[in-house]
């Protein structure tokens, strides 16, 4: 093998496959969301017109397209505190102290994050039952009559995403820790002697010290609360009435259910153009408080 | 340094430790709610239907079963999806490979085009799911490769982010033992082989558990890209009982348990690794 091919020949694979399936599909989906790509194009490509931009006018006067946004947008507001809220909240506990006994209990706060979704879902599905599911007979005992966890247009957007949260809080969870262990020492050390409490010490050191470790997570969060897709999916299948429709299952609703590849691949777009605008402004304001 | 010889004054040290102990109880309280669907699921798997649906409801089971387990594999076919599932998986790991050979290209060697390639590796973290979600399938339509195993493998057979990661470690593999390796003798691919592999072996273990879970947990692509029942990954087939829930939530609950247990057997054993790569996403 001459020494020049080499590195062509390791990194031709995945080159190839990242390409066809990263950067490819982008412009596929920018092609076609200028068509009226549908089942019947799918079958023959001579049915497929050019339309330039009708599938965005369409998207902008589709009330479903709207509902979708803000649900996502609901999702997003009450959800990303409340992970970075929770996980970091749990990570300073338990990095309280390092015995085997709070190391044991890392492992179940992070159990959610790995375990298939379809299989939780299902879960929690059992539990959130109206007739005979847990949740209930618990409320049951202290009075609360039948909750209808799925089925009402306003708690089941709660309840589907109680299980974002519990799923995600573990993964955070652990990203706070492996900061928490860059704190040094000496800071915590030095705060103890000039007398300041647990509260104060935390508030005063350990925060500012993870801000990166907040400013990360809250980014990662938000995008993955805009692309939210999952729980609902199983759960309530976007409904009741579209009440737990997010972005996401819009368009598989529109591009795997109804087929219209064409429409669904300009709402795919404006999503995109939604996360990477949101994205891009949390980067800029990070930039804008460092300068302090 | 004379401070560290300091110790920090002992006044609080009995409030302190009730303080230490009030938390390990809350975070024992928090842990089991964590955990208690994922108990809830293994005791009502061994329901009979008849208690799985019964009010109120019990948390254990009064007439422990297994038939659930039996029907799953006798007259559903949970069998072939978890051979289906282990393919999936299976055919990921050619995916490792390749991106760890990518890693080492990128780390190792000088070449034409490396910083765009580079670039084009990084700009693919980026895209959503979503925007690519068509247009793979139609993709994959057009190799014919819809409801083939080797189909729905190939969307997230590599990944930017591996590839990264690969990089970033293979980076401080000394070029010294490389050339050493080549003075040997030994060629290009023996020296990935025998030399960069096994110095890697501590992100090739992140890796491979990682890998092993995404796989095992995948759901999209599958659900998207198999329409014949015969090509079904346990995530699919699960959703299938999905429907069936006024019937039988046992069975469910006995699917849920085949597609959990394996990964939280793989977590106890590998807990390490796992935690390790998941800290890995949260670095620089």
């Amino acid at each position: 093998m001459k020494r020049i091919l080499t590195p062509y020949v390791f990194v031709t694979p995945a080159m190839l496959l990242l390409v066809a399936f990263g950067i490819v599909p982008i412009i596929v989906a920018a092609v076609i969301s200028t068509t009226d790509m549908n089942i019947s194009g799918f079958v023959r490509p001579e049915n497929i017109n050019f339309v330039g931009g009708q599938n965005y006018v369409t998207l902008v006067n589709d009330p479903q397209f709207w509902q979708a946004l803000s649900n996502t947008g609901i999702f997003a507001i009450v959800g990303v505190p409340t992970i970075v809220v929770v996980s970091l909240a749990v990570a300073l506990l338990l990095n309280r102290s390092g015995n085997a006994f709070f190391q044991a209990l890392r492992s179940f706060y992070f159990i959610p994050a790995i375990t298939a979704i379809v299989a939780v879902s299902l879960i929690w599905g059992y539990l959130y039952n109206t007739q005979f599911g847990f949740f209930n007979y618990v409320l049951s005992l202290v009075g609360v009559s039948e909750v209808q966890w799925l089925s009402d247009p306003i708690l089941s957007k709660f309840s589907v995403g109680l299980v974002a949260v519990w799923r995600g809080t573990g993964l955070n969870t652990i990203i706070f820790l492996a900061a928490l262990q860059g704190v040094p020492k000496e800071y915590l050390e030095a705060a103890a002697i000039d007398g300041a409490g647990g509260w104060r010490t935390t508030f005063s050191i350990t925060l500012p010290l993870l801000r990166f470790a907040i400013f990360f997570v809250g980014v990662t969060t938000t995008i993955a609360w805009l692309q939210f897709f999952d729980e609902p999916f199983v759960l309530t299948d976007g409904g009741p009435l579209g009440a737990t429709t997010s972005m996401s299952i819009f368009l598989y609703k529109e591009g795997f259910r109804l087929n219209q590849f064409g429409y669904a691949s300009a709402g795919s777009l404006v999503l995109f153009a939604i996360i990477a605008i949101i994205t891009i402004v949390q980067l800029r304001l990070r930039k804008v408080s460092d300068d302090y | 340094m004379t401070t560290e010889q300091q110790v920090i004054p002992r006044r609080r040290g009995h409030p302190r430790r009730a303080l230490t102990i009030t938390i390990a109880v809350g975070l024992t309280i928090g842990s089991i709610i964590t955990a208690f669907p994922f108990l809830w699921m293994i005791t009502s798997s061994l329901k009979p239907q008849s208690e799985s649906i019964d009010y109120p409801p019990t948390v254990f089971p009064q007439e422990p079963t297994l038939e659930h387990y039996l029907t799953l594999f006798t007259e559903l076919d949970f069998g072939l999806y978890l051979f289906n599932t282990v393919v999936v998986v299976l055919i990921s790991y050619v995916g490792l490979m390749f991106m760890a050979m990518a890693g080492y290209a990128f780390a190792k060697f000088d070449f034409a085009g490396k910083r765009w390639m580079f670039f084009l590796v990084l700009a693919t973290l980026m895209i959503p799911v979503q925007v690519t979600m068509i247009p793979t399938y139609l993709i994959i339509n057009s190799l014919n490769l819809t409801n083939t195993l080797v189909g729905i493998a190939l969307p997230t057979l590599v990944s930017g982010f591996s590839i990264f990661l690969f990089r970033q470690f293979m980076t401080t593999i000394p070029t010294e033992m490389l050339e050493a390796a080549r003075l040997d003798g030994a060629g290009e691919f023996r020296t990935f082989w025998q030399i960069v592999l096994p110095m890697s072996a501590p992100i090739l273990a992140v890796q491979v558990v990682l890998t092993f879970i995404a796989g095992w947990n995948s759901f999209l692509w599958p659900l998207v890209l198999s329409s014949d029942q015969k090509l079904y990954t346990l995530s699919v087939g699960l959703n299938l009982l999905n429907q069936q829930l006024a019937v039988n939530p046992s069975l469910q609950m006995a699917g849920a348990t085949v597609m959990v247990l394996p990964i939280l057997l793989v977590f106890i054993v590998f807990q390490r690794y796992v935690i390790q790569g998941f800290a890995l996403s949260g670095l620089k």
